[in-house]
């Protein structure tokens, strides 16, 4: 049925009554999706909830969709002409009108702006957004590319190209420590900045524990954050009650994490993947409840207070009026960054023994046979693996570093409640593992770059973070079902690597 | 008071209440393990957008002067279980049909992500507080008085024992007698075999998740009559016990399930009448853990035999 | 050895058809399924340093007592005796992976399971994890480095090698093995069950889907197994050519039962056997290949 021309691409015939039924479907299901939904808003009112009406957006999005699919089919037939002429019409139209108020001044563009459909600049950016991306597909089709692309070359591309950014990580890697390093002391670190770069990298921290979990040992975990807090309430309590200082309760609390991940682990790990899956996130959730509910010891929704501030390794304490304060015993003024700073090298620190232990682990024999059960638990059994208590390992060491973070986090708060961790946590520091691609350690550090440090930067886009995060793991899955970076590099060989890659053809 | 017989029976009933609820969703989620071998993690959101798309329907018949009670009951219930199961149609085709055959923890991974999207998708519209709803029935019949603790039986607990009923029953009819039931049986034992013998495997996959979605719609419906107030959230617990519920009687076991949310909802009711409010979520995650434990195929399923 | 096996009350060696010590004697197996008895009351032995075939018609119950064999299946009766130097194993009793790690018993699949995103090298390295995990001290030596690991894992590849000499696999050893032709899987599966070092091996169907001439190095690599490493080697095939070329003792199965059991001599002219593969005979004489 396809007719090829001279260029040699495939023009198959457009069945026109055909592509405006299968628009006309779409729109229909977006339309039935968005009716209720999208079309009514439930709005306080005294006494109960009223009822807005949204009819317009609806409208929008039906069209969106039906003229969306239209475009998809026409890129599908190796047509894009009219896809070519569209979006770019579109994003122009688009953008002049976003940037009304500062082309046109603000009244006039203010009246410009009253005939966008919605009013979140956010979703309209987004919308731009996925129309540039249309329109860059319908030029790479014209000149026959990403479109005819079989998946498996597609994968073999993408695989390179995660190959070679794990290459490059080498140099990379250490440049970023050495950035990292220096960090504190440039002139642009400011206390907001060196607070956000402490939450991305107890994320990152949190990636790399997780991702021994999931990306080497292929066990999805889903109730991450309990053992976080595990460990956070650990040294909590520890410190609170007994007094105990941070640098000998810091390896307890990591024990009890693994501890509790070792107990959950027992029972559960020899189940099927989907099973471990959901009794990880009940036991998240079960953890939450218990903290809440045991007043007497957790303190219930009140969470703990007056957690102690990590000293300068037990020398020294970071106040302003102590016997042996941190800036007497060097001789500096006196400055509330100082402690920051220091928590900073901390997390750092901590964040660089997860990655130094990943790193090394891969090359013993617990991480081969993590793989390998992850590929095929029937054959390593058969080869006289213990599932369990291989499985086991993982998980505990997960959970182990996981409490490392908690402490770290409870010292840093100086206070915890149950309300830090919810699932919602659990599902970041996934999505964190999985958009960077498993067992990739760099992917970590990029994803979580993007997924944390992003939305501390740009406020508007905290409400949709999550709504982006579900988002992003669905599309990366049906994309690249092991993650964006995800590229693995034999732990060990019998040639170098050159030779192994030239026979490989 | 809790010695009373009395007060044993009001247990029951709300456990019997609770149960029905549990069990129309965790019909869904053993319907789609047993055809497609994948835990629908996105299933307790669907539940909640059953829910959701209830409570708007009401709030325009309200304003549409709609008041006869038992029509606006009927309204509710066709557009709840139409556009929710629209919504399970849409997950299954965007979502999960393109990874069918793929290693399993992505489409887990899948799973999750849609279930997140969904959560927060209807935060985003609807906003992130609670919504409650004035009661539509109301009142109900003493049925016994033990020492001074009066048990009554609401039309509401009613309604919602007896529709599960009457759905349970029209259900296991569709399963056993109707084509589609036997190509969905078809499928769970053996997809490509099904396909050979001329069975339209997508179209019956599909089906199996609007089937799940209506179940869980009408389940989110009587959520919302029975408690009065929901939430985006309440998919997640909902999900989990309904989960617990499907393994507990077996997973990929139609009945199974139905007994599985019963106990689940006796369970609940009992612990939380005689032990504690506060951890009867602990109560019903532990069974899932002991069932798994001790018997992983559950009360009613089939023991898995490896193929080696 | 001979003691052993009396007192562990399998026949004397003597009596097992082309000859050697016993390296597994199987007593009384019976295997039910719900009501459905794949195996029924089957006792046998095989040899040391000999190749056992199992042979039967499809059903027959063969791979169910591979299954039992390598600890997959808990036997519904029956004792399975593997004779070790150290002592006896009762393997029924073991948990499934311990009759790889501590009785030696070695398998390969009918559907090839390879790890199939591992490396051809990997596979054979992941075969040695128990000896590797006790010298990287359970993974706490080897965190810090410690040398004695180093000096095991070289040892290990070592061995690695040897392997995938015998299996003309070498130029591919950092291939994933997923990538391999088939042919090629099916002696990595075999390399790698050798690189736990067993004293039994067990192999289902390993000339299922080879061609004639990968179906005669098969032949050259068993032979050799046997010759040089002087294990017991049971195999199931449905080959004849390879059967009767290469094995020193055939056992015949149908519908759960052992109904013969001897010389490829003596099979061959059983005339159970002959009714059981319905006059299938000629094959069993096996064209000259």
């Amino acid at each position: 049925m396809s007719v090829t021309t001279a260029s040699g691409i495939d023009v198959h015939p457009l069945d026109l009554r055909a592509m405006l039924k299968e628009a006309g479907i779409t729109a229909l299901v977006i339309f039935a999706l968005a009716a209720a939904l999208v079309g009514f808003e439930t709005t306080d009112i005294p006494g109960g909830i009223g009822i807005n009406t949204r009819f317009d957006d609806v409208a929008v999005v039906v069209a969106l969709g039906f003229f969306g699919r239209i475009a998809l089919i026409l890129l599908r037939v190796h047509r894009p002409g009219p896809v070519l002429i569209g979006a770019p019409v579109l994003v122009v139209v688009m953008l002049v009108m976003l940037l009304a108020q500062s082309l046109f001044g603000p009244e006039t563009g203010a009246a410009v702006q009253r005939f966008l459909p919605f009013q979140d600049p956010v979703v309209l950016w987004g919308l731009l957004f996925v129309t540039v991306v249309i329109g860059i597909r319908a030029y790479l089709s014209r000149r026959h590319i990403a479109s005819e692309e079989s998946a498996q070359a597609r994968e073999e591309r993408l695989d390179h190209f995660a190959a070679q950014v794990q290459h490059a990580a080498r140099f990379l890697g250490p440049a970023l420590l050495a950035f990292a390093l220096l960090f504190p002391f440039l002139p642009a670190a400011n206390r907001h900045l060196l607070d956000i770069a402490i939450l991305v990298i107890t994320y990152i921290m949190l990636g790399w524990g997780l991702n021994i979990v999931v990306g080497l040992a292929g066990l999805l975990d889903l109730g991450y954050v309990a053992f976080y807090a595990v460990g956070a309430y650990s040294f909590a309590l520890l410190a609170t009650y007994l007094d105990v200082s941070f640098w000998i309760s810091l390896p307890f609390a990591g024990l009890m994490a693994a501890l509790a991940g070792v107990i959950l682990g027992f029972p559960v790990l020899r189940l099927r993947g989907d099973y471990l899956a959901i009794v990880t996130l009940g036991f998240g959730e079960m953890i939450r409840v218990i903290l809440l509910n045991w007043y007497e010891f957790t303190g219930g929704p009140d969470g703990i207070s007056g957690i102690p501030r990590p000293s300068f390794f037990g020398i020294a304490e970071f106040s302003r009026s102590s016997d042996n304060s941190f800036h007497d015993l060097f001789g500096l003024e006196y400055s509330s960054l100082q402690r920051i700073i220091f928590l900073y090298y901390l997390i750092l620190a901590m964040a660089m023994v997860v990655n130094l232990f990943s790193m090394r682990i891969r090359k013993l024999p617990i991480s081969r046979a993590w793989e390998a059960l992850r590929e095929d638990e029937t054959a390593c059994r058969s080869l006289g693996i213990n599932p369990r208590n291989t499985k086991l390992t993982a998980f505990g060491i997960g959970a182990m570093f996981a409490g490392f973070a908690g402490s770290f986090f409870a010292t840093r708060q100086g206070f915890i409640s149950p309300e830090s961790f919810t699932f919602i946590e659990s599902a970041v520091i996934l999505a964190i593992v999985v958009l960077g691609g498993f067992g990739s350690q760099i992917g970590v550090v990029v994803a979580a770059i993007l997924l944390i440090g992003m939305p501390e930067f740009f406020r508007e886009l905290q409400q949709y973070r999550m709504l982006a995060f579900g988002m992003a793991m669905v599309l990366i899955m049906l994309w690249r079902p092991a993650g964006l970076l995800a590229h693995r590099e034999p732990t060990i060989r019998l040639f170098g690597r050159g030779k192994s890659l030239e026979s490989k053809s | 008071m809790q010695n009373s017989f009395a007060y044993f029976v009001d247990q029951l009933i709300n456990g019997l209440t609770l149960g029905s609820i549990y069990g129309l969703i965790a019909i869904g989620y053993t319907m789609v393990y047993g055809i497609i071998g994948m835990i629908n993690f996105a299933h307790g959101e669907i539940f909640m957008i059953g829910s959701f798309v209830s409570i708007i329907t009401f709030l325009i018949l309200g304003m549409a002067g709609v008041t006869w009670v038992p029509l606006a009951l009927l309204i509710v219930l066709i557009v709840a279980m139409l556009l929710t199961s629209i919504y399970g149609w849409t997950l299954e085709r965007v979502a999960y049909r393109p990874l069918r055959g793929s290693p399993r923890l992505a489409a887990l991974i899948t799973a999750i992500g849609m279930s997140i999207f969904l959560q927060n998708y209807v935060q985003l519209l609807q906003g992130a507080r609670n919504k409650p709803m004035q009661p539509v029935i109301s009142g109900g019949v003493t049925v016994m008085q033990d020492q001074g603790y009066v048990v009554s039986l609401s039309y509401m607990q009613m309604i919602i024992i007896v529709v599960t009923v009457v759905l349970m029953a029209a259900f296991t009819l569709m399963i056993t007698r109707t084509s589609l039931g036997r190509a969905q049986r078809a499928c769970e034992q053996d997809r490509n075999m099904a396909a050979l013998i001329g069975v339209n495997v997508d179209r019956t996959i599909s089906l199996t998740f609007v089937v799940g979605a209506m179940l869980a719609s009408v389940a989110g419906l009587m959520f919302l009559l029975y408690y009065g107030v929901i939430d985006f959230f309440i998919g997640f617990l909902a999900g989990i016990k309904a989960f617990t519920a499907a393994v507990l009687g077996g997973i990929g076991s139609l009945p199974g399930a139905m007994l599985g949310g019963l106990l689940i909802g006796l369970i609940e009711a009992f612990w939380s009448g005689y032990f504690t409010v506060e951890y009867k979520d602990v109560a019903a995650f532990s069974i899932l853990v002991l069932v798994l434990v001790f018997r992983p195929s559950g009360l009613l399923g089939k023991p898995d035999i490896e193929k080696v | 050895m001979t003691a052993q096996a009396a007192a562990a009350g399998g026949a004397p060696d003597a009596e097992i058809p082309g000859g050697g010590a016993a390296s597994i004697t199987v007593e009384h197996l019976t295997m039910r399924f719900g009501g459905l008895i794949a195996i029924d009351d089957v006792s046998l032995q095989a040899a040391t340093g000999r190749i056992t075939a199992v042979i039967g018609p499809n059903g027959a119950g063969k791979t169910t007592v591979f299954n039992c064999l390598t600890g997959f299946y808990k036997p519904s009766v029956g004792r399975l005796i593997l004779h070790h130097p150290r002592h006896d194993y009762l393997l029924e009793r073991l948990e499934g992976y311990r009759t790889a790690q501590d009785a030696g018993v070695a398998r390969t699949f009918q559907n090839i399971r390879l790890f199939p995103r591992m490396t051809v090298l990997e596979n054979l390295i992941v075969a040695q994890h128990n000896k590797l995990m006790r010298a990287s001290g359970y993974t706490v030596l080897g965190l810090f480095g410690f040398k004695g690991y180093r000096d095991a894992e070289a040892k290990a590849v070592e061995l690695a090698r040897y392997w995938l000499d015998r299996i003309h696999l070498t130029d591919k050893a950092d291939w994933d093995a997923g990538n391999l032709p088939y042919g090629d899987q099916r002696r990595l599966e075999i390399a790698r069950a050798m690189c736990t070092e067993p004293l039994l091996l067990c192999l289902d169907e390993p000339a299922a889907g080879l061609n004639p001439r990968e179906s005669h190095e098969l032949n050259s690599l068993l032979t050799y197994i046997r010759d040089q490493h002087k294990i017991g080697v049971l195999l199931i095939e449905h080959d004849m050519s390879v059967v009767m070329h290469i094995s020193d003792h055939i056992i015949v199965l149908d519908y759960g039962r052992k109904i013969s059991d001897g010389t490829p001599e003596q099979v061959r002219n059983d005339p159970a056997v002959i009714r059981a593969y319905l006059g299938d005979d000629e094959e069993g004489g096996g064209g000259p290949s």
